[in-house]
């Protein structure tokens, strides 16, 4: 796209200017030409740009643009969804959900108590001191029914719920879908997205069950299912996200997304359904870090990179296989402590770095209080304000790609998704995302990435305002959310209610049903969907499943 | 002072809580100073805790815990602690802790809380001048 004559020019008179005007004011300065980083981008640094292959239009391979031709006009999107949310007992989070759906929110983002993601009920010895604590506690088909008694008035095949559940998907996907036949929906009108995404438990987020082998037979079971039956859902939601919040660089935290991904697709092809009956239903998570032009070049390399292994791995033929539907949250892990209202700053250029970098419904930001716990009303305002300030006031969407042909951006657009390659080539080498994980491959990369960022965090050479710079001696604490005491012995009594209620002997004819699709390696979701609808519990059937297939256990630290 | 020529820690990841980035970070960097460190790995019981402490003869033990069950996992390590007579071990915790819920900690016998923005080094200066 450059005339080369033309490079060469500017070539010549970057090395005028290099030794001319520059020298001049860095001596000025008392700075050797050695202490400066590069800080000018010229064409010389994106040579070889072919507007047509790195970029093309949005909505089009390469996708480099954006996955969609144009931005959606208005308001969508900016007033409807639920924050990431759930706490106490299912009627602790009913209310809370209720309260939001009359400021006008009605998508549920539901995130569940650490014993329901590990399969475990809120009466199990090691739900101790955890249930209703980093989500909802939820134990029986009942708990789901109570939580959506909040969106009575919201029509099954308009809402959008997203479940952040991995290990025990096949429990969660089965509520769903029994509340659903209720209402007499039919299951190809069901829209939403279970997260589904096992293999990132085993290497940065911790919550999984089962042994890779079986857990990824469950996937298949998910992704089969729901391609026969529910082509509108988001059979999983593969994030890259966690692994920046473990301290992933921006190559590693798409390399070992996009290995995941390919991991999956490889189970739902063993399990025979062909690339273009299950890719249009994988959705993506990403997160947004703090430097922020690599993080607009990061979601544009993304969405190229994906384009392109959809086209040489999989040859699909559906346009919708290629995208790379792929929000963006910001780097909590960013958020301070000290001086939290400082998040809100840090929430508003994060929250633009994922709108200038087209990810899907750019913009979005994170409570201020994210340090400390479950958000305030105060705190959820600002972040649920900051987008539409950017988009509405800003003007901030109004343009697809804006800073495209930017000499700084392409060139970041390039070299990551360079060092991404090398990384997807590393772990493919070992033999895919399963075997790097067996090796501990990725938790190494990692954890060493995590002890960097300390270190230039503890030597100074990266600053965190507030934190390691700019201090104040006393600050007022602002206060997180109370816990309720109570909240265990409320759900232990809505536990013991409904096994009271149940048919007792149903469930136990649904659970060896469950034991014996497992032991054949059969569909899980049929029989999930029976014993769940019996109002068996989610440790019963997880237990069961506990039987079969085992539990994983963490290869020793590295 | 130490009793022996290398300090050795143990880092513990109680519950059900995944986030080690910290537990790891910690981990590397103690190591680095010249501690002998044993990381459990995570979904730790405090009995599971307590029986490594034990074989590996640790002087320190380090909590670590972002689920905000801090309170209830760190009581039921250090009633253990006390029932086994392990009381002479220095426990820590560490993670997403309430500035309200230290002094209840400190109640239960732990030395010390570190919340985030927390340094590797203040760490190792505590455990140095402690141990």
């Amino acid at each position: 796209m450059f005339d080369r004559e033309k490079l060469k020019e500017i070539a010549r008179r970057r090395e005028e200017w290099e030794k001319g005007t520059l020298k001049q004011a860095l001596d000025k300065l008392g700075f050797k030409r050695e202490d400066v980083a590069k800080q000018v981008y010229t064409p010389l640094d994106i040579e070889n740009f072919d507007y047509t292959r790195d970029l093309g239009f949005p909505g089009e391979y390469p996708y480099t643009r954006g996955h969609q031709p144009t931005a959606v006009p208005g308001t969508i999107g900016l007033d409807d969804r639920i924050r990431y949310s759930g706490y106490g007992t299912p009627e602790d989070t009913r209310e809370h959900y209720k309260y939001l759906v009359s400021r006008g929110f009605n998508a549920p983002s539901i995130a569940f108590d650490l014993p329901t993601q590990l399969g475990y009920d809120s009466d199990h010895p090691l739900a101790e001191g955890e249930v209703g604590k980093a989500g909802v506690a939820l134990d029986t088909l009942r708990d789901m029914e109570v939580i959506f008694e909040a969106f009575k008035d919201i029509p099954f095949d308009w809402m959008r719920p997203n479940f952040t559940i991995n290990a025990p998907t096949a429990v969660i996907l089965s509520m769903y879908i029994a509340l659903a036949e209720r209402q007499g929906v039919p299951l190809n009108r069901l829209y939403g997205t279970t997260q589904n995404d096992i293999l990132k438990e085993y290497t940065v987020r911790g919550n999984y069950i089962f042994p890779p082998e079986p857990s990824l037979k469950l996937v298949a079971d998910t992704i089969v299912y729901c391609s026969h039956n529910m082509p509108g859902w988001n059979v999983m939601s593969i994030c890259g996200y966690h692994y920046a919040e473990a301290g992933a660089t921006g190559p590693q935290e798409l390399a070992f997304m996009f290995s995941d991904a390919l991991a999956y697709a490889e189970v739902a092809i063993k399990a025979g359904l062909e690339p273009d009956e299950f890719l249009p239903r994988f959705s993506f998570l990403g997160g947004c870090g703090p430097h922020f032009f690599r993080e607009i070049a990061k979601f544009r390399a993304a969405r190229r990179i994906w384009a392109k292994i959809v086209k040489q791995r999989f040859k699909a033929n559906d346009p919708r296989s290629y995208l790379l539907r792929m929000p963006a949250g910001n780097a909590r892990y960013t958020f301070t402590l000290q001086k939290p209202l400082n998040n809100i700053v840090r929430g508003t250029y994060q929250g633009m770095a994922s709108l200038l970098g087209g990810t899907m419904g750019g913009g979005n930001s994170t409570p201020y209080d994210e340090a400390l716990g479950l958000f305030t009303e105060i705190s959820r305002r600002v972040a649920d304000d900051t987008p539409r300030i950017l988009i509405l006031e800003g003007k901030m969407g109004e343009v697809l790609d804006p800073l495209a042909g930017s000499y700084y951006v392409e060139a970041l657009t390039n070299e990551i998704e360079q060092e991404t390659w090398s990384m997807i080539e590393k772990v493919d080498s070992l033999g895919g995302a399963v075997k790097a994980i067996e090796k501990g491959f990725m938790q190494q990369e990692i954890a060493r990435s995590a002890y960097q960022y300390q270190k230039e965090v503890e030597s100074g050479e990266r600053t965190i305002v507030g934190a390691n710079k700019y201090q104040v001696e006393e600050e007022e604490e602002i206060k997180a959310m109370e816990f309720d005491p109570t909240v265990k012995e409320r759900q232990l009594k809505n536990l013991a209610k409904v096994k009271k209620e149940r048919n007792n002997r149903l469930v136990e004819s649904t659970l060896k049903q469950m034991r014996k699709a497992a032991e054949g390696r059969e569909n899980i979701m049929p029989p999930t969907l029976e014993a769940v609808k019996a109002y068996a519990t989610i440790g019963e059937i997880c237990g069961v499943l506990r039987e079969v297939f085992g539990e994983y256990v963490a290869p020793g630290f590295i | 002072m130490a009793r022996r020529e290398r300090i050795r820690v143990l880092i513990a990841k109680p519950g059900l809580d995944g986030h080690d980035r910290g537990a790891k970070v910690i981990a590397y960097g103690l190591r680095n100073a010249g501690m002998e460190v044993i990381y459990t790995g995570l979904h730790q019981t405090a009995e599971q805790i307590l029986a490594t402490a034990a074989q590996e003869d640790v002087d320190v033990i380090g909590l670590s815990i972002l689920s905000g069950a801090h309170l209830s996992l760190t009581g039921k390590v250090m009633n253990l602690l006390k029932e086994r007579g392990m009381q002479d071990k220095l426990v820590l915790v560490g993670g997403v802790i309430p500035k309200d819920d230290i002094p209840k900690l400190k109640e239960l016998g732990v030395a010390e809380v570190f919340r985030p923005g927390t340094s590797m080094k203040m760490i190792m200066d505590f455990i140095r001048n402690k141990v």
